[in-house]
C-alpha cells in the first residue's frame, strides 16, 4: 500500500492540496480564507502540469547541447528531455491565477468598504437588517 | 486581406480594449463611439467567415504559420460561424443600448466599462473560433475576469454575489483545466481536430474517463446547469443593467456551445451513450433544471430576479436538447442558443429601459406601464409570446425541434417536462403583461374614458439608443421564427454529427 502511494507521490500531493483548498473555498466563512483556498487549489493544479512533464531515467531540461552552428554533439533522443509544453502551459494558467487573484482582492476591498468586515456570516446578517428595514418602510 | 479574417475577429475587439482606457484617459465621450467602431469589425469578419463556410466548408487559420498539431488552429465550421455572428451581433447591440444605463449606474466610468466590454467579447468570440483546448481556458477567464469587473460595478448586493461568482467560476474553470491536463497526459495533443482522431482508441482508459468528468463539470459551472447554478441569480440580478443584458445571454450560451463542442467534437457523440452514461444523467438534470428554474421563477416578483431564474430552465433546455443524443433533438439545442440569446438579452434591455425611465423592477411596478411605454412594452409581448412558444416568434420552432426529439428518443418524461414549462412561462409572462395591460388605473373614475386617459398618463418612453436595440432585437425575434428552416437548412444541419 505504501508503495502504491509513494510511486505516485506527486498525484498524491496534488490531490491531496486540491481537497484542502475546495475544502477552504466551501466550508470556510472568512471571505480571505476562502481566496487562500482558491490559491491552494490552483496551485495544486500546476503542481499537476508541472509533474507530467517529467519522464523516467536521466531526462533533463531540454537545453540542446551542440557547437553553435548546427552541429549537435549526438543525435536528439527524446526520451533524454523532459517535456517542456506542460511547464509553458502553466506558466500562462500562473498569470490566469494571478489576474483572477487580484481581482478577487479588489471586490474584497470593496465588499469591505461597504459592510466593515470580511466574515459572511455578518455580512449576511447586515443584508438581511438592511431588506427588512426597506420592506417595513 | 481577406484570408486573414480570422485573426481580425479576435484582435480587433483585443487591442481595441487596450486602447480604450487610453483614449479615455483625456476624451470620455469618445469611448463609446471608439468602442462601437471597433466592435462592427469582428461582426464584419464573422459574417464573411459564416458565408464563406456555407460556402464552401468548414476552414482553418494557423496562427502565426504555425501547423496545426504544434500551433494554434483557428477552427471555423457551420457551429462557430453561427457563435461567431451570435456574439458579435449581441456585443455590438449591447454596447449601443448601453449609454442610458452607464449614466444611471455607473457614471463617470465609461472607459472602465468599455474596456471590459470589449475584453469579454474577445474571450467569448476567441472560445468559439479556437480550435486549441487550452486556448479555450485562456479565452474563457479572459471573458470570465472581465465579466467579474463589470458585475462588480452594481448596485448594493454586487461585492458578495462577484466574490461567490469568482470563487465558483474559478472552480469551474480550473475543472476545466484539470480536464486539458488528463487528455494531454493520455494524447500529448492540444489540437481538437487532432484529439479526435487519437481518443476512440483510448475509451476505455480511466484518464480519458476522469478528463471528461472534470470537462463536463467545468463546463456545467460556468452555463449555469441547476445544482450547480447558485451563483448566477445573485450575479445577473445586481449586475449594472447593461452589463447583466451582455453577459447573461452570452456566457451560458457559449459554455453550452463548449458542451457540444466536447461532446460531439472532440468525443464521439458515442462515448457520452455507450462508454459512460453521461447523455442520461445530463438529461435527468436537464428535467430538474427546468421545474426548479420554473419554479423558483414563479417564486419571484424582482423581474430581473425572475428572468435570470428563467435562464436557469432555459439553459436545460438546451442541455435537454444535448442529451437526447439524436438530430432533431441537437438541431433543436443549437436552434434554441441563437433564439435564447435574442429573447434574454431583449428582455434584459427591456428591463434596462424600465429601470432608466424610474420605475421599479418589482412586478406591482408594471400597472398601466403600456400608456408611459407603449413601444418597450409591444417589444416585452412580442418577447415574452416567443418565450412561451406561440407560432410566428423564434421561441416556438427551437421548442418544436426539441420535443421533436424527446419524442424520437422515446423520452416522455423530457417531453411532458417541456410542455410544462411553457405553461410555466406563460403564467409568468400573463401575470405582468395583465398587470401592464388590463389592471384598472389608480385614479379610476374615468378609466373608461380613452381620451382621457391620454392625459392623465403622459408617455414617457426610453431614449433612442436604449429603444431602437430594442426594437431590431425584436424584429430579428420575429424574424428567426419564419426563417428557422432557412437557418437550419444552411448551417445547423451541418453542425450537427452526421451519424445521427
Amino acid at each position: 500500500m505504501l508503495e502504491y502511494i509513494l510511486a505516485k507521490y506527486n498525484f498524491w500531493i496534488y490531490v491531496i492540496l486540491m481537497m484542502i483548498g475546495l475544502y477552504a473555498m466551501m466550508g470556510k466563512r472568512n471571505l480571505v480564507k476562502k481566496l487562500i483556498g482558491m490559491n491552494i487549489f490552483q496551485t495544486s493544479i500546476i503542481l499537476f502540469f508541472v509533474s507530467i512533464g517529467v519522464k523516467a531515467g536521466d531526462a533533463t531540461v531540454p537545453i540542446l547541447k551542440g557547437d553553435g552552428h548546427g552541429h549537435g554533439e549526438h543525435l536528439i533522443q527524446v526520451a533524454d528531455y523532459l517535456n517542456p509544453l506542460p511547464h509553458v502551459l502553466m506558466l500562462t494558467a500562473i498569470v490566469v491565477s494571478i489576474a483572477t487573484t487580484g481581482v478577487a482582492l479588489a471586490t474584497l476591498i470593496l465588499i469591505y468598504k461597504r459592510y466593515n468586515t470580511l466574515e459572511e456570516d455578518e455580512i449576511m446578517a447586515i443584508r438581511k437588517d438592511a431588506s427588512s428595514y426597506k420592506t417595513q418602510r | 486581406m481577406s484570408d486573414q479574417l480570422p485573426a481580425f475577429i479576435i484582435i480587433a475587439p483585443l487591442l481595441g480594449a487596450f486602447l480604450t482606457p487610453v483614449i479615455g484617459w483625456r476624451y470620455r465621450h469618445l469611448c463609446r463611439p471608439w468602442a462601437l467602431m471597433i466592435l462592427a469589425v469582428p461582426l464584419y469578419a464573422a459574417g464573411g467567415a459564416l458565408l464563406q463556410v456555407i460556402e464552401s466548408g468548414p476552414f482553418g487559420y494557423n496562427l502565426g504559420g504555425w501547423a496545426p498539431p504544434w500551433g494554434i488552429e483557428y477552427r471555423i465550421d457551420h457551429l462557430s460561424g453561427l457563435m461567431l455572428v451570435l456574439i458579435a451581433a449581441i456585443g455590438l447591440l449591447a454596447a449601443i443600448s448601453a449609454k442610458p444605463g452607464i449614466t444611471m449606474d455607473i457614471r463617470g466610468k465609461e472607459a472602465n466599462f468599455y474596456t471590459l466590454l470589449l475584453l469579454q467579447i474577445t474571450g467569448l468570440l476567441g472560445i468559439v473560433i479556437t480550435g486549441d483546448l487550452f486556448n479555450i481556458f485562456v479565452f474563457l477567464e479572459i471573458s470570465s475576469l472581465s465579466g467579474y469587473g463589470l458585475i462588480a460595478h452594481g448596485e448594493d448586493g454586487a461585492p458578495m454575489a462577484t466574490f461567490n461568482y469568482i470563487i465558483i467560476g474559478t472552480i469551474g474553470a480550473s475543472f476545466y483545466l484539470l480536464g486539458v491536463g488528463y487528455l494531454y497526459m493520455a494524447t500529448g495533443s492540444l489540437n481538437i481536430a487532432d484529439l479526435a482522431t487519437i481518443l476512440p482508441n483510448l475509451y476505455h482508459s480511466k484518464v480519458i474517463l476522469v478528463g471528461f468528468a472534470f470537462f463536463t463539470t467545468g463546463v456545467a459551472i460556468k452555463m449555469g446547469l441547476f445544482p450547480l447554478h447558485t451563483w448566477m441569480p445573485d450575479a445577473y440580478t445586481t449586475a449594472p443593467n447593461p452589463v447583466s443584458a451582455l453577459i447573461a445571454p452570452l456566457m451560458t450560451k457559449v459554455a453550452a456551445y463548449l458542451m457540444i463542442r466536447i461532446m460531439f467534437t472532440l468525443f464521439q457523440p458515442d462515448f457520452a451513450i455507450s462508454v459512460v452514461p453521461v447523455a442520461t444523467i445530463l438529461g435527468w438534470m436537464s428535467v430538474v433544471a427546468i421545474i426548479v428554474g420554473g419554479i423558483k421563477a414563479l417564486a419571484q416578483t424582482d423581474i430581473k430576479r425572475m428572468v435570470t431564474y428563467i435562464m436557469i430552465a432555459e439553459v436545460g433546455y438546451i442541455v435537454m436538447g444535448i442529451s437526447v443524443m439524436n438530430r432533431p433533438g441537437l438541431t433543436g439545442a443549437i436552434l434554441h442558443i441563437v433564439n435564447d440569446a435574442c429573447m434574454i438579452f431583449c428582455l434584459f434591455l427591456i428591463i434596462g429601459a424600465i429601470s432608466y425611465k424610474g420605475h421599479g423592477r418589482e412586478i406591482y411596478h408594471f400597472q398601466n406601464l403600456n400608456k408611459k411605454m407603449p413601444w418597450t412594452m409591444a417589444a416585452f409581448v412580442i418577447t415574452a409570446l416567443s418565450m412561451c412558444g406561440i407560432p410566428p416568434a423564434c421561441g416556438f420552432f427551437s421548442k418544436w425541434y426539441l420535443i421533436l426529439g424527446t419524442i424520437a428518443a422515446k423520452q416522455w418524461v423530457f417531453a411532458i417536462t417541456l410542455l410544462a414549462s411553457s405553461l410555466i412561462n406563460a403564467i409568468l409572462f400573463f401575470r405582468i403583461i395583465e398587470k401592464a395591460y388590463l389592471a384598472p388605473l389608480d385614479s379610476g373614475a374615468h378609466s373608461h374614458d380613452h381620451d382621457h386617459e391620454e392625459e392623465i398618463i403622459a408617455r414617457d418612453e426610453a431614449p433612442a439608443s436604449l429603444l431602437i436595440p430594442i426594437l431590431i432585437t425584436t424584429a430579428i425575434i420575429i424574424i428567426l421564427g419564419p426563417f428557422s428552416g432557412k437557418i437550419i437548412d444552411l448551417v445547423i444541419q451541418h453542425a450537427v454529427p452526421a451519424t445521427f
